[in-house]
């Protein structure tokens, strides 16, 4: 059952790629590595569960964090040209 | 313990339908905005299904509370992105998509 949903968490995953490598503005870009990205959470889940060792969810937590501020910062940057 | 399974099965294939459509609809949608309305609800919604069949997998512990801090952080993240990455692509003037013959 894990594995049958890792393998399609990560074919969406594949296709989110496609619009990433494709995109005409770089808000398309964003907002592929936006989604790419908390399907990477989901998939760390679904990664420790196959595994055996479902203490990865601390893992998913610190990757949701960081994912938001990244795409955030990414975002300003891209806003005002500079970050401070 | 049969029936929990079941059920949580059948929560993670329909959230991972529902992530499966919206990187769908990220592909094939013409315009910028119609991609990002339909990235930012049904994939946040597809998530949050997944985590909670394997909340229901997993029962009432610890590990279970980390993943529903998971979900709470989806959806208050989720929608905070969506709207700044609207508004930034707005504050660079790109126009909706329209149809041609009108």
């Amino acid at each position: 059952m894990f594995e049958t949903a890792a393998v399609i968490i990560l074919l969406s995953v594949f296709i989110s790629g496609a619009r990433l490598l494709k995109g005409p503005t770089v808000f398309d870009r964003i907002l592929a590595a936006n989604l790419i990205g908390t399907k990477a959470i989901i998939l760390i889940l679904l990664l420790g569960y196959i595994y055996g060792r479902p203490h990865f969810s601390d893992l998913a937590l610190v990757y949701a964090l960081i994912n938001f501020i990244a795409t955030i910062a990414l975002l300003r940057f891209m806003e005002r040209g500079r970050l401070d | 313990m049969e029936i929990k399974l079941i059920l949580s099965g059948i929560f993670i294939f329909v959230g991972c339908f529902f992530v499966i459509t919206a990187s769908i609809g990220i592909l094939r949608l013409p315009g910028f905005y119609l991609r990002l309305h339909a990235g930012s609800k049904a994939d946040s919604l597809g998530q949050t299904l997944v985590i909670i069949g394997l909340i229901i997998y997993e029962g009432f512990n610890i590990l279970s509370l980390k993943m529903l801090f998971v979900i709470i952080f989806i959806y208050i993240a989720n929608p905070t992105a969506a709207h700044a990455i609207a508004k930034a692509a707005w504050v660079e003037g790109l126009k909706p998509w329209r149809k041609r013959n009108d």
